[in-house]
């Protein structure tokens, strides 16, 4: 009996091992290319178990699905394995599928104002070394940027040349010819980006300085000189007498006087409905004291018929019904 | 002088619709002619189309009024309704209160109405109602604001205020040099 039972547990784990192979192992007519890097498997075999299947074709769409699933897990199980923080990762290979662009292709820019003029002279770009031997340090300085070869406004000794001024400061001159190159340089680039980006920079139409400007030119230069700081002029300091300026904020513009009568009149009504539809249709104070009324009223009521029946043959009876603004002074407060 | 824009307007129509309520379309759409409001010197009046055409004629420093007065735009843009704007709330007003004889005075010197001078009240006022103030013979003697609702003025004590004073035909004699 040992010998019977043991013999059908070796069958049965044969058996469990041959079907779990047999779920395992996929067999298709065409191997599935795979793109292990995006987790793709691609599968060009013809679907003609799907053709067959009729109208519901889920069950044998669910197959499929299994079947080309668990031969992609059989692929992943083959890549490089490692250990990441107690769990065992497999560390997949490069995508080879090429995916589209996410956004449209960007438009080309215009050219320039330097690109322009080039093209038109036909100058090409020479190409030039990037570094350069300096005589002074001994040493190949860069052409151009941090601790360059020739910088000007790092020497240490400047001869005043003939005709200058004695008094004049050669260094604190060639630092502010290098900010003016810069700051030229920055409008230009903002003057190419704007004509890129189709905007307008804002004019400095009379800000130059030209010696034939009127009172009205130079005012406005002044101001708008005032307002150029970082802290948009409010700490530039005024003269002795100078008066503050009166608030060039925005001119509000208003309806002319005799407009359209009858436009002005719908837009009107038009707010009057507005604001009545926002009020709401059931106002819970005046139920409240409609309610209120009511209890009111009964308890007087009964108050009275309490009277006369005490005193029937004594005064006759108060006139009935409630007058409006009379004192109630038996009525009990409710909460 | 200019007409109101889209927010003075929206003010003024919810303050004067504390008192007359929907009734304010009628002053705004009359049958019998094109009235409209413009602003001048921060007053708004009430005005015909013809008298406003009379009036661009005349420079703005020199012109005082035109039309109805209906009130005042304050320094913070808030609205303040004037006397002078009786004539015109008191045929559409919604809730009424007639004062008896002996606080008619008292009203018109500018006092709050007390429980003991009210004579009548419309059903079902709410507390803080707009409301104007009539004499017993009818005749519109200012407004104010109900101080408590036509309910708890049944219940109140006859020296409490039931009518908070906002406007009465005395400030014609009173406010003499401040009404346009």
């Amino acid at each position: 009996m040992e010998g019977q039972s043991v013999e059908e547990l070796l069958a049965k784990a044969e058996r469990d091992e041959a079907e779990r192979l047999q779920r395992i192992t996929v067999h298709k007519e065409l191997e599935l290319e795979f793109d292990l890097g995006n987790l793709l498997a691609l599968d060009r075999n013809p679907p003609t178990g799907l053709r067959r299947a009729g109208p519901t074709p889920e069950a044998e769409l669910q197959a499929l699905a299994r079947d080309n699933t668990q031969l992609l897990i059989n692929q992943l199980w083959q890549l490089p394995t490692e250990r990441v923080e107690e769990a065992l990762v497999a560390r997949l290979p490069e995508p080879t599928t090429r995916l589209p662009r996410e956004k449209p292709v960007p438009r080309p820019r215009p050219l320039t104002r330097w690109q322009q003029f080039a093209r038109l002279k036909g100058i090409r770009p020479k190409k030039k070394t990037n570094l350069v031997w300096d005589e002074v340090s001994g040493q190949w300085r860069r052409r151009w940027g941090y601790q360059r070869a020739r910088d000007d406004t790092k020497e240490w000794l400047i001869e005043v040349p003939g005709g200058a001024d004695p008094l004049e400061d050669q260094f604190a001159k060639r630092i502010q010819a290098k900010k003016e190159r810069v700051a030229k340089n920055e409008l230009n680039r903002l003057r190419n980006l704007a004509r890129a980006h189709k905007m307008q920079l804002p004019s400095a139409a009379g800000m130059h300085p030209t010696g034939h400007q009127s009172k009205e030119e130079l005012g406005r230069a002044m101001q708008v000189a005032k307002v150029s700081t970082a802290s948009v002029g409010r700490f530039q300091e005024r003269l002795p007498k100078e008066k503050a300026p009166r608030g060039s904020g925005k001119k509000r513009k208003f309806q002319p006087l005799f407009g359209d009568f009858a436009a002005e009149k719908k837009s009107q009504l038009e707010l009057l409905r507005v604001m009545n539809s926002k009020k709401p249709q059931l106002d819970v104070t005046r139920a409240t004291n409609k309610q209120m009324r009511e209890e009111d009223q009964e308890e007087a009521a009964k108050k009275r018929k309490m009277s006369q029946k005490g005193k029937m043959n004594s005064a006759p009876p108060r006139s009935g019904g409630k007058r409006k603004g009379e004192h109630h002074q038996g009525g009990k407060r409710r909460k | 002088m200019r007409p109101l824009t889209e927010e003075e307007t929206r003010v003024m129509f919810e303050k004067i619709a504390k008192y007359i309520g929907e009734n304010l379309q009628l002053l705004v759409d009359r049958p019998d002619g094109t009235y409209c409001f413009r602003l001048h010197n921060d007053r708004v009046y009430y005005v015909s189309e013809k008298i406003l055409k009379l009036a661009a004629n005349i420079s703005g420093d020199k012109l005082v009024s035109l039309g109805t007065c209906f009130g005042k735009f304050t320094k913070t843009h808030k609205f303040r309704l004037h006397i002078t704007a009786l004539d015109y709330l008191a045929p559409y007003a919604k809730y009424k209160v007639w004062i008896k004889p002996g606080a008619e005075q008292s009203f018109l010197y500018g006092n709050h109405v007390l429980k003991s001078g009210l004579g009548r009240i419309t059903e079902s006022t709410c507390q803080y109602q707009g409301v104007v103030v009539y004499s017993m013979a009818d005749v519109p003697l200012g407004f104010g604001v109900a101080a408590k609702s036509t309910q708890d003025c049944r219940k109140v004590d006859p020296m409490a205020i039931v009518v908070f004073h906002q406007a009465d035909i005395g400030e014609y004699v009173r406010h003499e040099e401040t009404l346009t």
